[in-house]
């Protein structure tokens, strides 16, 4: 029993004192032998840009050209979710690397681009496209060469793909919650629809319009009208609105043009405290060249807002204020272009592999937690299960919340009833 | 249509529309005015005369920041200050981009299109790199915002009022330079026999870069006069170009006086429209007029009787 009991004292010291000796040099092996890092065979089996160290991600957005003014902020976005991600020690032991291309503004660029991200450079996945006619554009690309693409906009729906998560709501979370919130807080009864002239206010409107006249009772549409991309007097608009007095002015006017009729609107005296404007095209970004006292009193549909108080989003409006400056705003897109890198990040884990069939099926059901706009979560039609907000434009420009939807509202991209 | 209205709602509408029409009409001159005298005076398509148009907007835009931190208490005038600076830098900018780009061009006018809009792409890309690729809000002073009340339903907006009075100003200034300066004359005569006016002793260049320089400043003017009510971003002088181009063809490239007639003619057709058709059936509509008149009369409105 002594020599046995002595033995084992014995080995037990012995283990004692080398672990001891080893101590010291436990800091010298690499940081990451310590989480469990699957080889590079096991987690890429397709040829993607995955090695022992590194992944490759590809930026996709217009740096230059028209769309700029709106797609800066997504790149912004996603650039600070990369570092975060890295900082914490990246996907599957692995640090993010990315490639960045310029779309241009131009869609047969945003194809090309996308060719030489997936076929060159072998992305694991890709941030990108903001307009949809780039995401029309890069669709089939995407399909063929069987990528994996985060696109962050709210959009019209009547799309869904495998290789496509829609990290912005779809036209019906968007608009729906909204609508149903003016009639029951203003008790707004006429609807004035207006929008510049291409597929996303079109078919945003036709939804609105079949919510107004067949969803709810006693409301109609008094007008509805397009107006080109880039127009820039809205007058004779305005006089109309002024005859047919209605109750809310539901406006989804873009770019150059937004700028037009907001200073336009104010100076002819709409007054909007008693004629409800209500827009789901003007974000803080926007509001940067409006001018916050031109839109002071309109009310804004989107499924986050700067101001949005919980903590998730404190720390994300410090984190990008503290990398890109002080000055910067961040509106709905630029805010849903920060989730694309978590999701996929999520998805991969969860899928324990880079290839993107795998990340795909596994992406359904993933949820994220820390998301700014609070939680959200990966419908099996890769949309996100998101909240709907309404905010109230201040002269600072910021909007201040005044409606949240109570629940998740289920992305629907094909709605019945709505088409 | 009009059925459910009162005779005074109606009454005050067609005075607000007319109105509306006017304040379109202003706007179209003082953005064709420039284009009118170079391409009209000196036969250079201009493409990128939207983007000194922009010039003159972030000028503007500099002088409410600089105003604002530096010399509230004159922050009510700095619009004036603005478009003298506007019609400056742009002018400037304009004889720098003539002496050399342009002269180099001038027996070859449609080279002048591929080069011009060259430079209107060198043009944008300059302005997002240094202004960024947002737009920028410029502040109005007060007394520009709102409406003035004539009734209770007829309203008249004081920014429109305000580029009405600009555009006039501009206008007669013009026509006094064109017709009733010495270098008004030297103008017309380079443009009637380039070189005839050279062997009278007329420096051809100088009169060239000048009126170049005239066109730029005035593309100036009106940019600054549209930040209060259009956007100021690296492309937003791209929304301008059609239409531009547009009245000074339909007007008679060579006429001053074709030009306001077919800023007159465009813009009652478009704002009338716009009132009783949307916004985009109206473009189509006013577009493919002009394009009938155009086809039976390719000179345009107007056309002035040159020696070539």
């Amino acid at each position: 029993m002594a020599t046995d009991n002595d033995g084992l004292q014995s080995r037990l010291r012995r283990q004692l004192l080398l672990g001891m000796a080893a101590a010291p040099f436990a800091g010298l092996l690499p940081r990451t032998a310590f989480a469990e890092i699957p080889p590079t065979s096991a987690v890429n089996t397709t040829g993607l840009a995955v090695t022992d160290t590194e992944v490759t991600v590809g930026i996709l957005h217009s740096v230059t050209g028209t769309m700029a003014i709106s797609e800066t902020g997504s790149v912004q976005a996603e650039k600070l979710a990369i570092k975060q991600i890295n900082a914490a020690g990246g996907v599957l032991g692995r640090q993010i690397k990315f490639i960045q291309e310029d779309g241009a503004s131009d869609w047969p660029t945003f194809a090309e681009k996308a060719r030489k991200l997936l076929v060159n450079d072998k992305c694991a996945a890709v941030m990108g496209c903001w307009t949809s006619a780039s995401r029309k554009a890069v669709l089939p690309v995407f399909e063929q060469y069987n990528g994996m693409l985060y696109y962050p906009t709210f959009y019209e729906g009547l799309e869904q793909s495998k290789n496509v998560i829609y990290t912005g709501q779809e036209a019906t979370q968007q608009i729906i919650a909204g609508l149903d919130w003016v009639v029951k807080e203003k008790g707004a009864k006429t609807f004035y629809l207006l929008g510049s002239d291409y597929i996303w206010p079109r078919t945003s409107n036709k939804i609105a319009r079949k919510h107004i006249e067949n969803h709810m009772t006693g409301t109609s549409v008094v007008g509805e009208e397009y107006f080109p991309l880039g127009h820039t007097q809205f007058n004779s608009v305005i006089n109309k609105i002024k005859l047919k007095k209605p109750d809310v002015i539901y406006a989804i006017i873009v770019g150059g043009s937004n700028v037009a009729f907001y200073k336009q609107l104010k100076a002819a005296g709409i007054d909007m405290s008693k004629q409800t404007l209500v827009t789901i095209s003007v974000t803080e970004d926007e509001i940067d060249g409006i001018g916050g006292d031109n839109i002071e009193g309109a009310y804004a549909c989107m499924k986050y807002f700067q101001s949005l108080d919980n903590p998730n989003n404190k720390e994300f409006v410090s984190a990008f204020k503290e990398m890109w400056g002080e000055k910067t705003v961040i509106g709905d897109v630029t805010q849903a272009a920060y989730l694309g890198p978590w999701l996929w990040k999520l998805s991969v884990e969860k899928a324990g592999s880079f290839d993107v069939d795998k990340v795909a099926a596994a992406s359904p059901g993933i949820e994220f937690t820390k998301a700014p706009e609070g939680y959200v979560k990966i419908h099996e039609n890769h949309h996100l299960w998101s909240k709907t907000r309404v905010g109230l434009a201040q002269k600072n420009g910021q909007f201040k919340v005044v409606y949240e939807s109570p629940d998740l509202i289920e992305p629907d991209p094909f709605p019945k009833g709505y088409q | 249509m009009f059925g459910d209205y009162s005779i005074g709602d109606l009454a005050s509408i067609f005075a607000m529309q007319g109105f509306a029409g006017l304040i379109l009409f202003s706007v179209y001159v003082l953005m064709a005015l420039g284009l009118a005298i170079i391409f009209g005076q000196m036969g250079v398509i201009n493409m990128a005369h939207g983007e000194f148009m922009i010039l003159g907007a972030y000028v503007t835009w500099l002088c409410s920041e600089f105003f604002s931190t530096h010399l509230p208490a004159l922050f009510p005038v700095y619009f004036f200050v603005a478009i003298v600076l506007a019609f400056c830098a742009s002018g400037l900018l304009g004889m720098l981009i003539e002496w050399g780009l342009i002269r180099w061009l001038y027996k070859r006018p449609l080279d002048t299109l591929l080069a011009t809009w060259g430079l209107s792409l060198i043009l944008q890309q300059v302005y997002r790199s240094v202004f960024g690729p947002r737009e920028v809000g410029v502040v109005l002073p007060d007394w520009l915002l709102g409406s003035l009340s004539l009734t209770d339903t007829i309203e008249v907006q004081i920014n429109g009022l305000f580029v009405m009075a600009l555009t006039v100003l501009i206008t007669v200034a013009v026509f006094l330079i064109i017709f009733r300066s010495r270098f008004g004359k030297q103008i017309r005569a380079v443009v009637q026999n380039r070189t005839m006016a050279g062997a009278v002793g007329i420096d051809t260049e100088k009169v060239d870069r000048l009126t170049f320089g005239l066109g730029c400043g005035i593309a100036g003017v009106a940019g600054s006069a549209f930040t209060m009510i259009g956007s100021t971003g690296p492309t937003a002088g791209q929304l301008y170009i059609v239409d531009t181009f547009l009245i000074v063809v339909f007007g008679g490239a060579a006429s001053l006086f074709g030009t306001i007639a077919s800023a007159f003619s465009i813009s009652q057709t478009q704002s009338t429209l716009e009132f009783f058709l949307s916004g985009s059936m109206a473009k189509v509509i006013t577009l493919l007029t002009v394009l009938g008149i155009l086809m039976l009369r390719p000179q345009g409105l107007f056309s002035l009787k040159v020696r070539r």
